[in-house]
């Protein structure tokens, strides 16, 4: 049912149910938030969104009140002009003044908030928050002093990735947001996602920096340093470097990283391919061989995690695949070293990842070898952009270059793994051929594309009926792995993914990514599966050259060896 | 059985409308919330053990340490108050070196905040292991703890 509201003096048609702010909002009129998430439950913490209700006089919170009709808004008088003032001007009252010094300069919430309110002095002078730092965890820093306890962290962490490692402890003055016991990060359930980042107005959550030592190997001359990127990052980093959102940027990253000083640059993607042969490989097995089913990918280092600690009873389900980045690592201080003579510790490994959950799975146990670990640093991609920087590379004006090869060369099936449902598709296009001798006619699954926290589907390869689901957001995982403990077997095959839309929704994408900006993303890597020719991993002559030359063939011995792992329940504090 | 398992027994319907009636019980069986307590409810409620931890934090009456061997109960009413207990809790927590709510490490003293003890005109009043002690400043708190420390040997 629809009817008219006032809003600063103008007519405007609302439905019942819906908020101010959402009227509002899709009528342009910009209100400023801190707490609000949008399709989530406000919670009007942060009264930053307040208008004036002319009728009764009152300060409302927009974000929460519900329109209705006859209603009288203004957005923007003096008082409630006033009134977010010095709502900013109090939550700056205690926050420690380092801009200067913080990751965050520059792109923070709190800080354009403050210049858009004109804050120019300081009226009120509070108490400066103390609290330690959180150096814990592999991934992820947290810094309490620079929290303004808008609580988009706790929303995350709990209803879309069904973690809830953080939550408000203790009340009033007091309050902060912390773990249990206020423990670190890293005993926590925190599945290093990154999304608490992504969500963080301040510089109260960051990523785990790793510039320093980089920049030591980079200028040791007794370290060859070598450095991969993850399928998403050439279509996500845009938006870091001022281009348009979805712009692959590919030859231009090569081109940067080798002006860096990077020794040789590789491709995740070709890792990407290399995983799809080994777990197409892996998923025919399990079918033939009456192994456990249904498979579930594990090429994120998040829901690995998870798994882990939630779902314990599901890690016979993983596949033994390491993910695309230790894939890339294993065969880098192996056949890589081999073929130019280096020892592995000599060569410095660096991959750049959409995922601050890179950075932890990169330091576990079982993706070490002899005590080194097959890759010593992850960049993030806002980091990686930071990092380029750095070192003066203008990316606009740079001459595109190619990747090293071999481990360079990909298919468009292993630059799929940058959306969600991609790894599913670019599995099912080589298992369809490995278990019928021919290629799909039609390569692409549209029902395995597109944003849904979950997709469905069956795929009909020669008689064998293999159901599949894809989902992304640990909610609609652990939603999904209930029903399959109660009974569903109808799915053979599941993909999971802890971020929202895949990797190119990642925690370690740029900050303050629109869902506008992820379809870009997401409609670049399709543009690129439709234009490009080898769309399918066993017809990547680098990988079909790499099984001839060291590994064999998929399950061999070899990839056995370097290639696969094994994962155990884990006991944190949840 | 556990102390706690006992108490979760009581409630054989779960919900989290349950979580502070049993955080309640187990700190009067046990004087205090221990962390395996606190993991146990939230595996019996499925409640995270961050979201049990904050509910407990929010209220003042749920402590994370054992009582001390001798408990020390600083009364904050306003007739304290005014006659200067904020110092004499303050001279406390420095001579101790633990906040209120907290338990020396030897286990010796615990420190606990409470709003009055209806001994209004005996403030600022304190006490200890149930034994009032009138009229107390930032001076004889020492003596008066220190005097349980050689009772305690």
């Amino acid at each position: 049912m629809d009817f008219t509201i006032n809003i600063n003096n103008k007519s405007l048609v609302a439905s019942r149910g819906e908020t101010i702010l959402e009227v509002m909002n899709r009528n342009g009129i910009r209100v400023p938030t801190l707490c609000h998430i949008k399709n989530a439950l406000p919670t009007g913490a942060c009264r930053m969104c307040v208008v004036e209700d002319n009728k009764t006089g009152k300060l409302i919170t927009s974000c929460s009140f519900p329109a209705e009709p006859g209603m009288s808004i203004l957005t923007h008088s003096p008082r409630v002009v006033e009134s977010r003032k010095t709502i900013i001007e109090l939550l700056l009252s205690n926050h420690p003044d380092d801009c200067l010094y913080c990751v965050r300069n520059k792109n923070c919430e709190l800080q354009d908030l403050s210049s858009e309110l004109h804050v120019t002095e300081r009226r009120i002078r509070g108490i400066k928050n103390k609290a330690n730092l959180d150096l814990s965890s592999a991934s992820i820093i947290r810094d309490p002093e620079k929290c303004i306890l808008c609580g988009r962290c706790v929303y995350v962490c709990e209803e879309v990735m069904g973690v809830a490692c953080i939550d408000f402890i203790n009340r009033g003055n007091k309050s902060i947001i912390g773990t249990a016991f206020h423990q670190g990060l890293n005993t926590s359930s925190c599945i290093n996602c990154g999304q608490c980042i992504m969500v963080c107005p301040t510089g109260a959550l960051t990523e785990k920096n790793h510039f320093a030592q980089i920049q030591e190997a980079l200028s040791n001359p007794a370290k060859r340093v070598v450095v991969q990127y993850a399928p998403s990052i050439t279509v996500s980093m845009a938006e870091e470097l001022g281009m348009e959102p979805g712009v692959d940027i590919n030859g231009i990253l090569n081109a940067a990283l080798r002006k860096v000083g990077f020794d040789h640059i590789f491709d995740s993607s070709f890792s990407a391919d290399l995983t799809i042969m080994e777990e197409s490989a892996e998923l025919i097995h399990r079918v033939q061989n009456g192994g456990v089913l249904p498979m579930i990918t594990s090429c994120c280092p998040g829901w690995v995690k998870y798994a882990e600690e939630f779902a314990p009873d599901f890690i016979p389900n993983l596949s033994s695949c390491k993910s695309p980045q230790q894939m890339m690592g294993a065969i880098i201080k192996s056949h890589f070293a081999e073929q130019e003579n280096l020892k592995p510790e000599e060569i410095y490994s660096v991959s750049i990842m959409p995922c601050t959950a890179k950075k932890f799975e990169a330091q576990r146990e079982e993706m070490t070898r002899e005590g080194i670990s097959d890759v010593d640093a992850v960049l993030t991609t806002r980091e990686l952009a930071r990092f380029l920087k750095l070192f003066g590379v203008d990316m606009f004006n740079i001459k595109p270059e190619l990747v090293d090869s071999p481990l360079g060369f990909r298919s468009t099936a292993g630059k799929l793994f940058g959306a969600s449902g991609g790894v599913m598709e670019a599995a099912i296009r080589t298992a369809y051929r490995t278990l019928t001798g021919k290629e799909m006619v039609e390569f692409q699954v549209p029902a395995l594309r597109g944003f849904e926290g979950r997709k469905e589907t069956k795929i009909n390869i020669d008689g064998l009926e293999l159901g599949v689901a894809v989902v992304n957001g640990m909610t609609n995982a652990k939603k999904l792995l209930d029903e399959i403990r109660s009974g569903k077997n109808d799915v053979h095959f599941i993909e999971i993914m802890a971020c929202p839309g895949g990797c190119i929704g990642g925690g370690g994408q740029h900050i303050g990514t629109s869902d506008e900006q992820l379809r870009a993303r997401m409609q670049t890597l399709y543009r690129i599966d439709e234009t490009e020719r080898i769309k399918v991993s066993h017809k990547n002559p680098e990988i079909v050259d790499l099984y001839k030359e060291f590994l064999g063939e998929p399950l061999g011995h070899k990839s056995h060896e370097l290639l696969h792992t094994h994962y155990h329940q884990r006991e944190v504090v949840k | 059985m556990t102390l706690v398992q006992h108490v979760l027994h009581k409630y054989p319907a779960v919900g989290r409308d349950n979580l502070i009636p049993i955080l309640q019980e187990i700190q009067t069986a046990e004087g205090y919330l221990s962390k395996k307590s606190i993991l146990e409810v939230g595996r019996y409620l499925d409640i995270p053990a961050s979201k049990i931890f904050g509910v407990a934090t929010f209220y003042n009456q749920f402590r994370f340490e054992p009582f001390g061997v001798n408990h020390v109960q600083v009364c904050r009413g306003t007739a304290c108050h005014v006659l200067g207990s904020s110092t004499v809790l303050q001279e406390l927590e420095k001579h101790l070196k633990v906040k209120a709510g907290q338990t020396t490490r030897d286990g010796q003293f615990s420190i606990e905040v409470v709003a009055c003890i209806g001994a209004c005109g005996l403030a600022p009043v304190i006490c200890v292991n149930g034994e009032f002690h009138a009229k107390v400043t930032a001076q004889s708190i020492k003596e008066i703890v220190d005097s349980y420390k050689t009772k305690g040997e």
